[in-house]
């Protein structure tokens, strides 16, 4: 029999993807197509006094020019969580970037050259660009209160206040308490590829392609600004050159399809690389942690306090407090919790979705903390962490999912291959850190399978492929369940008038998730085979059996491809199997529902700091993630490996700058740093715990954000180890570094213990 | 075209072309727009990300650098002309086979500066493939299956000279 799971399959698309035949949104052209340009100012928040389009209208080429009082009135608003977008600034400018007009041209150069010249008479305003502006009571309204007018908070930056938690922290008593702050700086996704939208009227409607993660929140989108019914809004969504969340919600699409209509004609925006940085960004967060131990290295309580700036509009950013404040405690037994959190409006880029959706902000301060209990009682990093992690079937978040694996396998597996506990020469330092996640609380996935004529498949599904390989998973689950070699699969996606309805790519649900619609779907196929078999042979179902593909009966044996060619003749036709995969929202739950399966990590790490210059080297670095069963390894160490260079990065190097006015200073690949390839640690491995203990198809849990949930939190311990002294905000740059050296003074405080593993 | 128009003469990917460009047009912007070779990929548009690597007279250009009035005379090599009679090369089949490539985006300018690493040091060292491929960013993948990809590609053909390639021209 050939197994195809748990092998590493080629990914499906590889050869388009290394000979340049691999279509995205930005390699296609189309008669007629306009170029269109977006006007913003520079700052982060202005009052727009008035827009004067003359000069621009008279560049040749330019056929439109939109601003706000072009669109229907009200300007129509949209967002994920919170429907307070405009599809253009409406009187103020609220970020930097915020598009005040748009032109389209005949050419890229001319819209560009009219972009240029509409002149925006505005006034800057003070503007809410740190955690201490928002909370301050001076400070401007973000927002204009009538957007939620029954909300208490309306007169604040708050735009929601949350809180979790179980057991009575304010009388439980510790040996130890441990009060800290720790921040985490926006940082910004830079996918290679920066997004590209084009709309075009079609059938009544629009036509819009994008490199969106989730096609259908797309698609209600734009239905919604336009007053279109579902039907006539064609989502494509060609797979993206990365996307890592920040191509998850839309963002400049209604915009686009307002310029198609108005002008009758395909219009393409193609947003640089520094537009992609005011289009999203990982929020920015202030966490104070004040955690109780006891003597012998139990948590008592943990009482964290969250302020999370989430830029000038929603977009997923509630959803992404919500989450990660959630699992704040992190994998560990807490008998006393209490978590409070602020997402606060400010005038920057608003953040989204982005890789870990929150908890690498968490655990770089909860984790972080594990280290200052170990150093505060006398523990060993890693024996502080067994003594609290939770069992298997332990209800370890109050009302949720019980843990769901042994999680001490990836603490210990990581604790090895980083030689914990081994001798270290001086100016080194070791760090190890956990990571938990929460995937999808509710969902609505469905697939179709069509077994062709020839015993070739089709699947049909409504998941994005932006480079994790959903599409080379579900072909190999295909293969596997009805015998059809990979090569023979073809996966359909990014369509939303074909594929059907799938709520989104996200929360690494999608082997999870969609795979159990896929093998759904596939059992549908086989179950429909199997009567065609019977009816043929004439002999009752139960006497028919399907496997490898190939069909069974008293009366002899066929292959697929036989067995469809005799039963449906000349004739022709097809099996067509559908399956689904559908978890309602839960009332009354704080998430809508309890998580499908904890996506849990471990990542260690070891420096070495240079002390003149302050700079940290990895020289080696191990992510272990408990994924249940990896249906394909390579392309799992490839998604933990990626994620954990990109850990590394926002640990040690990125972080948008703004200056007085809200403008980010460090646009672009020159002035804002992502690990090359001569950042990468001289050592790094990456391992996985395989215990077919997921809920997914052959036992799989999701894989792909884990690898960089703990990144900060173990690089910045093993930094603490080598300097002696703790930083507690990000990044770990040489010059934080160096200034930490300077302050740690004479008398060199003791460091971190390591027994050996 | 407008006044700012002229005509250059070059060859891509082995067939000659003669060209009407604008002046401020980039070869970036000619490959993509004018000749449809969609392959050669534009992300950051100053020379830091490598994505719009082609070859140019043998060397590894980023071509949003380069203007099209520059190229002219140029023998131009994109990612669309390594395959002949669409069979894949060494080096693109280890990209494939080692797992270097994710979304794929950065893969094209990746591949073209390896292929200019490789043509100037057929066994590059460990140290010398980092260097080569210094100025082509990837945010998917961990970078180690892309120097396992090229290390793959270049073994099997005898010892390493030992000699450093060249670093890549920034500009031209």
């Amino acid at each position: 029999m050939t197994d195809w799971i748990g092998r590493s399959a080629q990914r499906l698309g590889g050869k388009e993807r290394v000979n340049g035949a691999q279509k995205y949104v930005g390699d296609i052209r189309m008669e007629g197509m306009l170029h269109a340009k977006m006007v913003a100012l520079n700052c982060g928040h202005a009052r727009i006094v008035s827009v004067d389009t003359t000069g621009a209208r008279a560049v040749p080429g330019v056929l439109c020019i939109l601003t706000a009082h072009d669109l229907p009135q009200p300007v129509p608003r949209f967002g994920p969580t919170a429907q307070d977008r405009p599809v253009m600034a409406v009187g103020e400018t609220k970020f930097f970037g915020e598009p005040v007009a748009a032109v389209a041209a005949e050419t890229e150069d001319a819209a560009r050259e009219a972009a240029a010249r509409v002149r925006v008479v505005h006034e800057k305003l003070p503007g809410v660009y740190t955690v201490d502006h928002a909370l301050d009571p001076a400070s401007p309204l973000v927002q204009d209160p009538s957007l939620r007018p029954k909300d208490p908070l309306r007169a604040t930056n708050i735009l929601e206040e949350l809180s979790y938690g179980w057991g009575d922290v304010t009388s439980a008593h510790a040996d130890a308490v441990f009060d800290n702050v720790y921040t985490f700086p926006m940082v910004t996704h830079f996918a290679i590829e920066p997004h590209v939208f084009i709309a075009a009227p079609e059938d009544g409607g629009v036509k819009v392609w994008s490199p969106i993660q989730h096609p259908f929140i797309l698609q209600r989108t734009i239905a919604d600004c336009l007053g279109l019914p579902l039907a006539k809004v064609r989502i494509i969504a060609p797979d993206s050159g990365g996307a890592f969340g920040g191509k998850g919600y839309p963002k400049f699409e209604p915009l686009v399809a307002f310029l198609a209509l108005a002008t009758g004609r395909p219009v393409r925006l193609a947003l640089t690389l520094e537009e992609t940085f005011q289009a999203g960004r990982r929020m920015a967060t202030r966490v104070r942690v004040r955690s109780g131990f006891q003597k012998d290295g139990r948590i008592v309580f943990q009482d964290i306090q969250a302020d999370c700036l989430i830029g000038a509009y929603a977009d997923i950013g509630l959803r992404v407090v919500e989450k990660a404040s959630y699992t704040a405690c992190g994998p560990y037994r807490v008998p006393h919790a209490r978590i409070h959190s602020r997402a606060l409006l400010s005038h920057t880029t608003p953040s989204t979705a982005f890789r870990g959706f929150g908890v690498p902000q968490m655990s770089w301060a909860v984790e972080s903390q594990m280290d200052e209990a170990a150093l505060g009682l006398g523990m060993d990093r890693v024996a502080i962490r067994l003594a609290n992690l939770a069992s298997r079937g332990e209800e370890f978040i109050k009302g949720d999912l019980p843990c769901d694996g042994d999680w001490r396998e990836s603490l210990q597996k990581a604790a090895a291959a980083i030689g914990w506990g081994t001798p270290l020469p001086k100016g080194r330092g070791r760090g190890i850190a956990l990571g938990l996640k929460i995937s999808a609380t509710y969902a609505a996935s469905y697939c179709i399978v069509r077994l062709h004529y020839d015993g070739s498949a089709s699947l049909l599904t409504g998941t994005t492929d932006m480079g994790q390989g959903a599409r080379t998973v579900f072909a190999q689950i295909v293969a596997q369940e009805l015998g059809v070699p990979v090569d023979r699969v073809t996966v359909v996606m990014g369509d939303t008038a074909v594929v059907p309805y799938d709520t989104s790519t996200s929360a690494s649900r999608s082997t999870v998730i969609m795979g159990s619609a896929v093998l759904r779907a596939c059992g549908d196929v086989k179950e429909q085979v199997l009567k065609l078999a019977a009816e043929l042979a004439n002999v009752p179902e139960a006497e028919v059996s399907f496997e490898n593909g190939i069909v069974r009966s008293a009366k002899g044996q066929a292959s697929l491809p036989t067995l469809l060619r005799d039963y449906y003749g000349t004739t022709r036709g097809e099996v067509i199997g559908v399956g689904s995969f559908l978890k309602r929202k839960t009332p009354g739950h704080p998430l809508a529902g309890k998580t499908v399966f904890y996506e849990l990590s471990c990542s260690a790490a070891e420096v070495v700091v240079d002390e003149e210059t302050g700079m940290a080297t990895i020289s080696r670095y191990v992510t272990v993630c408990d994924v249940g069963k990896a249906l394909n390894p390579q392309h799992v160490e490839m998604q933990d490996s990626g994620a954990a260079v990109m850990g590394l990065g926002h640990s040690l190097m990125e972080h948008i700058v703004l200056d007085e006015d809200g403008q980010i200073v460090n646009l672009g690949a020159l002035d804002y740093r992502i690990p090359t390839i001569k950042d990468i640690p001289a050592v790094m491995e990456s391992f996985t715990v395989e215990n077919g203990d997921g809920p997914g198809p052959y036992g799989a849990k999701g894989v792909g954000e884990g690898g960089l949930l703990a990144t900060a939190a173990a690089v910045g311990s093993a930094v603490r180890e080598a300097i002696g002294t703790p930083i507690r905000d990000l990044p770990l740059t040489p010059e934080r570094i160096w200034q930490a050296i300077q302050e740690r003074g004479a008398g060199r405080p003791p460091v971190g213990k390591q027994a050996r593993a | 075209m407008d006044q700012d128009a002229i005509t250059i003469t070059l060859s891509v990917n082995g067939v000659s072309r003669s060209l009407r460009v604008q002046a401020s047009h980039t070869l970036l912007k000619v490959l993509r727009d004018q000749l449809g070779l969609t392959g050669t990929k534009e992300c950051c548009s100053m020379g830091e990300c490598g994505a719009c690597t082609v070859l140019v007279n043998g060397r590894a250009v980023n071509s949003c650098l380069m203007l099209a009035a520059e190229a002219d005379g140029c023998e131009i090599t994109t990612i669309e002309g390594l395959a002949v009679d669409s069979r894949l090369t060494a080096l693109q089949e280890s990209f494939l086979a080692e797992g270097a490539v994710q979304c794929g985006f950065c893969i094209p300018g990746m591949v073209m500066s390896a292929q200019y690493l490789l043509d100037h040091n057929a066994h590059p060292t460990e140290e010398e493939i980092k260097e080569g491929l210094a100025g082509n960013l990837c945010r998917c993948a961990g970078y180690s299956r892309i120097i396992e990809a090229v290390r793959a590609a270049s073994s099997g053909v005898g010892a390493s000279t030992g000699v450093a390639a060249p670093s890549k021209d920034a500009g031209r």
